[in-house]
């Protein structure tokens, strides 16, 4: 198991880059929205489901990483990968500043709490003191990038590689993180942030501090989404998008790495497969869907495939 | 069992491979185009904070279902894809390139909204696809320099703005005016308008302009607000769910303000109705679209083809939703920019026909209001005319106005 684990994964890192090369540039622009998708389900991952504080808003961290994107971009052309290293450290610094009052509030005074932040979202985006940097409702439009280094590939694909890859290296660093001590931190305070603290682990640093990680994953994710779509506007960022992300956390497995894998792939389809069995009700089919998810697979698709291979080995 | 796992993972990645190849959909003429069918695409939300315009899309669907079931255009099926984006650009995004690559449309037609129609129009530019007569009144769709591929459909809402603005200044003068507004691009091209023609005297006769968001669950507070300001004239630049609470609202206040609301909230199925039709006595807004509950329509021959057609494609529908007439007039734009084609569907020609339609008068839309277009005209609809509601009805007055430029 322990061999196999690792080699599946690079397996399917390897499957998932070929897929470049095969799959149309519609799909790979569906393929690169999971990927993003998947990379901010792992930012409320951290926070949630390793820590043990709930987040209704990360929806929130996603925006101000995907404005960092485009306000650098549209407005002071920076290149595009050059925006990620600054909105992973903009989203980190919020996230830390959140986090701040999440050592006086627990569990579902939290949730409410980051709900709220979401909610306030689309409307500070358009909030006339940043309209000159945000574009206010119209949103900024943005350039899609060409491949570097001219390679024989086109933007699309590119892309797809391009947010691949740095969908590979924040999954092995989140896996890094929760595997080590700071993760055994972690996961000791959600479960029993008393004995934590007896053992002598700083619980308001660590949680304040995942909260940061978390955030700055999101972020990163907002980011790439930022990209992969060309456009953002506050519309693209309502309370819905947090809601959504929670969503794919829940199902694709709270505390696991390989959870928001599956979240992302779902979160991405779902609409489209309900939209194709009812065009009427689609949101009633989301609807079914999910609820069958949560009785056929209670601990998300992660946690019923984990399940699964125990019982096969 | 190593081998087992893997053959098990290698099944679905073959399949998947089949679904996403990488060979487009072969195309015998233009893009989307075929000896037997013309492919169609439009975003539609039919879910989410703005579905109730799904109507608009489930009534063209009809639409082209009743052309097919005609013989179709020079030999040719219309095969119409209407999807849902939820009114989420970048859902919209996705959905336009799953229409545009993976179905190979010839061209957009009636996408909803302006954020997620935004979301999409540099894309559909630069591709060279048609985005044709958005379904948003918004001042950018006019834009042929920057984007010649889109143009917009409806009367603006800045155009629509003017016409309140000359009325008032007409009317009330001296009047106190209170502006609700929708915090986005749609609410704010009415106080643009109403700036445009009231000029200095804005500031003076604006006591209160405050604005709401789309996800707020009542404007409650800010019409108390409103009320407060000693204001005798409201301008409500409001989506259908908000005007009807506005209506209720300031009428629970006994505040009786000269009242505007905007085309878009003007429905009697979705705003009246709902916030109940005696509360809303006096209250003005301007139409281009014939109100299907207008007694003067009873006999109309436009109106009785579109009730027919209701009747037999769309029998299950609420014929009061002033969206099925609406896109009954689209319908029957696209149908004569399709004729004007003359068998000719490349992309470059349906721009050049939908740019270059003249005086089309469409059943459903009222007499005086006429389609025209040209390469540097991207205004299809500029008139509109006043109505009242009376209690029971819309009675227009006045005569259909041009508003003020673009």
């Amino acid at each position: 198991m322990r061999i196999l684990l690792p080699l599946a994964s690079v397996l399917l890192v390897i499957a998932a880059a070929a897929l470049a090369f095969v799959a149309s540039d519609y799909r790979l622009f569906q393929l690169t929205m999971v990927v993003v998708y998947a990379v901010a389900i792992l930012g409320l991952a951290l926070v949630t489901g390793f820590n043990g504080q709930i987040s209704l808003g990360h929806g929130a961290f996603y925006a101000v990483g995907a404005y960092v994107t485009a306000i650098l971009m549209s407005l002071y052309d920076v290149p595009y990968w050059a925006t990620l290293p600054v909105s992973a450290v903009v989203c980190a610094v919020i996230g830390f500043l959140i986090g701040l009052p999440a050592l006086r509030l627990g569990g579902l005074y939290l949730a409410l709490t980051t709900f709220a932040l979401a909610v306030a979202t689309p409307q500070l985006l358009k909030y006339k003191l940043f309209e000159g940097w945000t574009g206010g409702v119209q949103g900024l439009t943005l350039d899609k990038p060409d491949p570097p280094f001219g390679l024989q590939i086109n933007a699309d694909q590119w892309l797809y590689l391009f947010t691949l890859g740095v969908g590979v290296v924040l999954f092995i660093l989140a896996g890094n993180l929760v595997r080590g001590r700071i993760g055994l931190a972690m996961r000791a305070i959600r479960d029993h942030p008393l004995a934590a603290e007896a053992t002598g682990i700083d619980v308001a640093l660590f949680k304040t501090r995942t909260f940061a990680v978390s955030a700055m994953f999101t972020g990163i994710a907002g980011s790439l989404g930022a990209i992969a779509v060309g456009f953002v506007a506050p519309d693209s960022f309502t309370v819905l998008l947090s809601i959504t992300l929670f969503v794919g956390l829940v199902v694709g497995g709270v505390a696991s790495i390989a959870g928001p894998v599956f979240g992302g792939v779902f979160i991405a389809f779902l609409p489209n497969v309900a939209e194709e069995i009812s065009k009427a009700a689609p949101g009633a089919v989301y609807g079914v869907v999910l609820i069958a998810f949560m009785y056929l697979l209670p601990s998300g698709v992660a946690g019923g495939l984990g399940r699964l291979l125990r019982r096969a080995a | 069992m190593y081998r087992r796992t893997l053959l098990a993972a290698a099944g679905p990645f073959a399949a998947t491979l089949g679904i996403m190849g990488r060979i487009g959909p072969a195309s015998a003429q233009a893009p989307g185009v075929t000896s037997t069918e013309i492919k169609i695409g439009q975003t539609q939300a039919y879910s989410g904070p703005a579905s109730a315009y799904g109507a608009i899309g489930r009534g063209l669907v009809a639409y082209f279902k009743r052309v097919n079931d005609q013989g179709g255009i020079a030999g040719r099926k219309i095969n119409f894809i209407s999807v849902d984006d939820g009114y989420l650009p970048p859902k919209t995004v996705e959905q336009t390139r799953r229409l545009v690559e993976q179905e190979g449309v010839s061209f957009m037609l009636n996408g909803l909204g302006t954020p997620p129609n935004s979301a999409v129009q540099r894309y559909l530019n630069q591709k060279k696809v048609p985005q044709l007569f958005v379904s948003s009144g918004a001042e950018k769709w006019a834009n042929p320099k920057e984007f010649p591929w889109t143009i917009g459909f409806q009367p603006s809402y800045r155009t629509e703005a003017q016409i309140y603005a000359k009325y008032i200044l007409q009317n009330k003068p001296d009047g106190k005016l209170a502006v609700l507004y929708q915090n986005d691009d749609f609410g704010k091209d009415y106080v643009a308008g109403l700036r445009d023609v009231l000029g200095d005297k804005y500031e003076r006769m604006a006591v209160k302009v405050i604005s709401y968001e789309v996800t707020d669950p009542t404007i409650d507070s800010q019409a108390v607000t409103m009320q407060g300001s000693g204001a005798d004239i409201l301008v409500t630049a409001a989506t259908p769910k908000f005007a009807a609470q506005v209506i209720r609202k300031i009428y629970d206040l006994n505040w009786k303000p000269l009242h505007f609301v905007t085309n878009v909230s003007a429905s009697v199925g979705a705003v009246i109705t709902p916030a109940g039709p005696e509360r809303a006595v006096g209250l003005i807004t301007a139409a281009y679209v014939k109100e299907v509950s207008d007694p003067d329509w009873k006999n109309d021959p436009g109106m009785n083809e579109w009730r027919a057609f209701m009747q037999e494609y769309m029998p299950d529908s609420d014929v009061t939703d002033v969206n099925y007439p609406f896109s009954y007039a689209i319908g029957g734009t696209a149908m004569q920019m399709l004729k004007q084609c003359d068998g000719d569907f490349s992309r470059e020609n349906i721009l050049k026909q939908a740019t270059n339609l003249h005086d089309l008068q469409l059943p459903t839309l009222l007499p005086g209001i006429i389609v025209n277009t040209s390469p540097t005209n991207y205004h299809p609809i500029r008139q509109l005319q006043l109505s009242r509601w009376s209690g029971t009805r819309w009675e227009r007055f006045g005569s259909v106005i041009e508003g003020a430029g673009a």
